[in-house]
């Protein structure tokens, strides 16, 4: 197991998960540091969005270790890894249908990281929401937004928790054009801020714009690391995504 | 006052809105309205008076729990069996109120058993165990006081007079409205609107989704047992089969859903009625009672699924021109 | 290893008549007997939970109905109850495939999510279990309501045992083994388990799924109906009694894994045995309590069930 430096924000170490005789990740390890942006990579079923399952604490893995600056948060499930100070967003939106948009994004800051209330949590609410460009429609109802503004909300309440890590799990899926570079923008501005985040992303050009360090997987395990130059040119992760004639 | 209705803002915190002030105002008066009803009716009327205040506080405090989570709880015959079967245990060797106290305390401490074995899973598991708890708890006390030699009946004589009975009851049912106006300010409160909506969101929340659903279903609970300390005294025999007729359960279910599951004060509209209508079938038909209330619970869940609340909503959403009736269940 | 004092009087299940226990053996051989007819009755509610996913409260009462039907049968002709399986079965079928189709589609049509049906659901056959308890009463009467039949003794390792048992018994293995095979040997076998480990998959293989959940909605109750029947040869059942044996069927089904036919037999079992222990060695006014316990332990150690896979 690689020897694990101290400032980094977060370490998986020997990280596997089997359902039943399948592992769906095997073996993994990797570090964030403070204010990295990591991108997770890998053709479809390689075990990305397990593995962010598996830091949130969805799911517990069969073996393996896994460290929020230094504090081992292996197996205490979800809600103990949110109040640590682990934010997610779904692959598939999740939003709270009777609720309303400043009352969704307001749900992030109450029980995990942070811990506001009353008028405070309104406030940092209402900031967040201007932050992800929804300023006016904190009074909406959910299911009146389209999907871009979904996942605006949706990143908002992962926001609100102020949370050490942020997990967006293909968080730019199923935007069109547009609104797919307003999207990079809006992490570009979070980057820029100096938020840790991991990525998972089937969206190339955004991978390149604003990864720091990419992890590709297949079939469950790591087959490269590097910068986003560097591994979209190795030889093996062409061929696990496009298969061996094309390598 | 609502439990999972969409306000514009996040409530809590210390401000109490000029409308929740209104809202307040209008229930103290219903409530002194409320109190002065054994000051004008007496004998029968009076009866059914009593009845109604009992059904009402049962349903609230069966909202607490079942309304936000919608885990229908059928079990409330259990703790109210509790509650009666401390009172008559201790009637002769503590104060009165004591037993009170003793029999909110009993019901917590099942409650919190109950609630810690089967709402950490899923939960369908809890329905089942509430099923058939009244009964467990009736076989468990039926072989207790076998086993111990003491009567099966027990004899409970407490000097009350029925408007005693009657504003005890109703006073109970102004603190479970101000527990559940409480609860729904509050971070547990919040909590439970955002689990109604989606547990996998509130878990990444941060929310201890198993403790709000076990603090919440001991909160309800505590009050279903006080209801049988209160009542006790005026049943003046308590034994296992009548202390714990899964019969209650089923009617406190019927008038919660009657009047609608939405609201704090949903169930007070379904139990004015229902109270009124089962007089009416066990006077009529008192052979029948079963297979008529069964097929009132039919027609509510298929012909007003979401009780008179729901109703009333419909039609003022409808009246306003608003957003489409049936997206608050959504 | 279990050792009774001698002299107490001791009957086993709740009602149980002709017969006290004496050894350990008995207590596995009643056990045993009373295990198979209860894999039965909770294969019924097996095939209504884990095939067309309803949870159906109202199941104990469809078996106090096959329990009612058989004793009307025996006064009426004084022919052996087992001949009632043959107009029990057949209404039982048809009044449930009627409940699915008249009550519980519309509930499936309604509801937006899985878990708004499974609430809606409970609601509506809670609301018919009463429902039925009232027929049953204005039928039958409200009283305890039992009859004598096979009650010679027969002899198991030198020890007696009530003909009705091992009869009733012997029934429901065949029942039972019938069952398997015909989920396991036909097409429609194939559909049902097609739809119980995955619905929306079995659609896409153009399984009407509608139709193969009414299916098994409606042999669950038939199934059930006739665990009635053979219950009612030694138990004494009464109109309100059904509620025991929904929990009872739902204990089993969760024991043994939602969706396991393998497991459900092995859980009825080890209930079987858990209750005649219980009432054996305890009081015989406990095997609710019995039921409970073992819930209690599934709960807290394995619930996902004996061999079951996890409910998502």
């Amino acid at each position: 197991m690689p020897e694990l430096v101290a400032s980094e924000a977060l370490s998986a170490a020997g990280l596997t998960k089997r359902f039943g005789g399948l592992a769906a990740v095997e073996n993994m390890s990797f570090g964030l540091a403070e204010k990295e942006v990591l991108g997770l990579i890998g053709p479809n079923g390689s075990g990305k969005t397990t593995v962010m399952n598996l830091i949130s604490g969805a799911l517990k893995p069969s073996s393996g270790e896994i460290k929020l600056y230094g504090d081992n948060i292996t197996g205490i499930g979800p809600s103990q890894v949110a109040t640590k100070g682990v934010a997610r967003t779904f692959q598939l939106v999740r939003m709270l249908p009777a609720m309303t948009v400043l009352e969704n994004v307001a749900a992030g800051g109450v029980f995990g990281h942070a811990r506001r209330w009353g008028k405070e949590l309104e406030d940092y609410a209402q900031g967040l929401l201007a932050r992800v460009g929804l300023a006016n429609a904190g009074g909406a109802v959910v299911s009146a937004l389209t999907y871009i503004d979904q996942k605006r909300v949706e990143l908002a309440r992962a926001l609100a928790s102020d949370p050490k890590v942020l997990l967006l799990d293909e968080w730019l899926a199923g935007l069109n054009p547009t609104e797919l570079n307003v999207g990079i923008a809006l992490i570009e501005q979070l980057r820029s801020e100096g938020c840790t985040i991991i990525i998972v992303e089937h969206v190339m050009h955004a991978i390149r714009s604003l990864c720091d360090r990419c992890i590709v997987m297949s079939s469950g395990v790591k087959i490269a690391e590097g910068t986003p130059a560097e591994v979209l040119a190795d030889h093996g992760v062409i061929r696990a995504y496009l298969g061996d004639e094309n390598a | 006052m609502s439990i999972a209705e969409a306000a514009p803002v996040v409530r809590g915190g210390p401000a109490i809105s000029a409308r929740e002030w209104r809202m307040l105002l209008v229930s103290v008066l219903i409530l002194l309205a409320a109190a002065c009803v054994p000051l004008v009716v007496g004998g029968y009327a009076l009866q059914v008076s009593i009845s109604i205040v009992m059904y009402a506080a049962f349903a609230t405090s069966w909202l607490l729990f079942s309304g936000p989570t919608n885990y229908i709880a059928l079990c409330t015959a259990a703790f109210f069996g509790i509650g009666m079967y401390v009172t008559a245990a201790g009637v002769d060797l503590v104060p009165y109120p004591v037993l009170i106290l003793a029999s909110g305390v009993a019901g917590a401490i099942l409650a919190a058993i109950v609630g810690l074995a089967t709402l950490r899973v899923s939960g369908i598991y809890f329905v089942i165990f509430s099923l058939g708890l009244a009964e467990l708890v009736r076989q468990c006390m039926t072989w207790g006081q076998h086993v111990f030699g003491t009567m099966s009946g027990l004899y409970v004589t407490v000097d009350r007079s029925e408007p005693m009975y009657y504003w005890q009851l109703l006073a109970l049912t102004a603190v479970i409205f101000l527990v559940g106006w409480w609860i729904g300010r509050s971070r547990l409160g919040f909590a439970l609107r955002i689990i109604g909506n989606d547990e996998v969101v509130a878990v990444h929340c941060g929310i201890n989704t198993a403790r709000a659903k076990v603090v919440l279903f001991i909160i309800s609970s505590t009050f279903a047992s006080i209801i049988g300390a209160l009542v006790a005294p005026r049943w003046g025999y308590v034994e296992p089969v009548v202390a714990f007729n899964p019969f209650l359960s089923f009617q406190v279910v019927i008038m919660a859903l009657l009047g609608g599951t939405h609201r704090l004060w949903g169930p007070l509209l379904g139990v004015i009625p229902f109270t009124l209508l089962w007089e009416l079938i066990s006077i009529e038909f008192p052979d029948q009672t079963t297979l008529l209330l069964g097929l009132c619970f039919l027609l509510i869940v298929y012909a007003i699924p979401n009780g008179f609340t729901g109703l009333i909503e419909d039609v003022w959403q409808r009246r306003k021109g608003g957003v489409a009736p049936g997206a608050r269940n959504a | 290893m279990i050792t009774k004092a001698a002299g107490t009087p001791a009957i086993c299940s709740s009602g149980n008549r002709n017969r006290s226990i004496k050894s350990d053996m008995d207590i596995v051989i009643i056990g045993l007997l009373l295990g198979g007819t209860y894999a039965l009755m909770a294969m019924g509610l097996q095939l209504q939970y884990g095939v067309a996913r309803i949870m159906n409260l109202a199941n104990g009462e469809v078996l106090i109905a096959g329990a009612f039907g058989a004793f009307w049968f025996f006064l009426g002709t004084k022919a052996s109850p087992l001949w009632s399986l043959l107009f029990v079965v057949p209404c039982a079928f048809g009044l449930n495939w009627a409940i699915y189709r008249v009550l519980i589609v519309p509930l499936v049509r309604r509801s937006k999510s899985q878990g708004k049906l499974e609430v809606d659901s409970i609601l509506a056959t809670f609301g018919l279990s009463f429902f039925f308890i009232g027929i049953m009463v204005a039928a039958f009467g409200a009283q305890y309501t039992d009859y004598s039949y096979l009650s010679e003794p027969v002899f198991i390792f030198g020890q007696r045992y009530g003909l009705n048992r091992v009869v009733s018994f012997g029934a429901s293995v065949i029942l039972c083994a019938a069952l398997y095979l015909w989920l396991h040997k036909t097409r429609a076998g194939l559909a049902l388990r097609a739809v119980s480990v995955n619905p929306s998959a079995a659609g896409l293989v153009s399984i009407n799924v509608i139709n193969a959940s009414a299916l098994a909605f409606a042999l669950g109750g038939a199934v059930t109906a006739a665990g009635g029947v053979l219950l009612s040869m030694y138990l004494t059942f009464d109109a309100s009694y059904g509620v025991v044996f929904t929990l009872k069927a739902l204990i089993i089904v969760i024991l043994g894994g939602v969706g396991d036919i393998r497991g459900t037999i092995v859980a009825a079992f080890v209930l079987g045995l858990a209750e005649t222990a219980v009432a054996t060695l305890i009081d015989p006014g406990l095997t609710l309590a019995a039921a409970y316990v073992l819930f209690m332990l599934v709960l807290l150690v394995r619930p996902q069930g004996l061999f079951g896979r996890r409910v998502a």
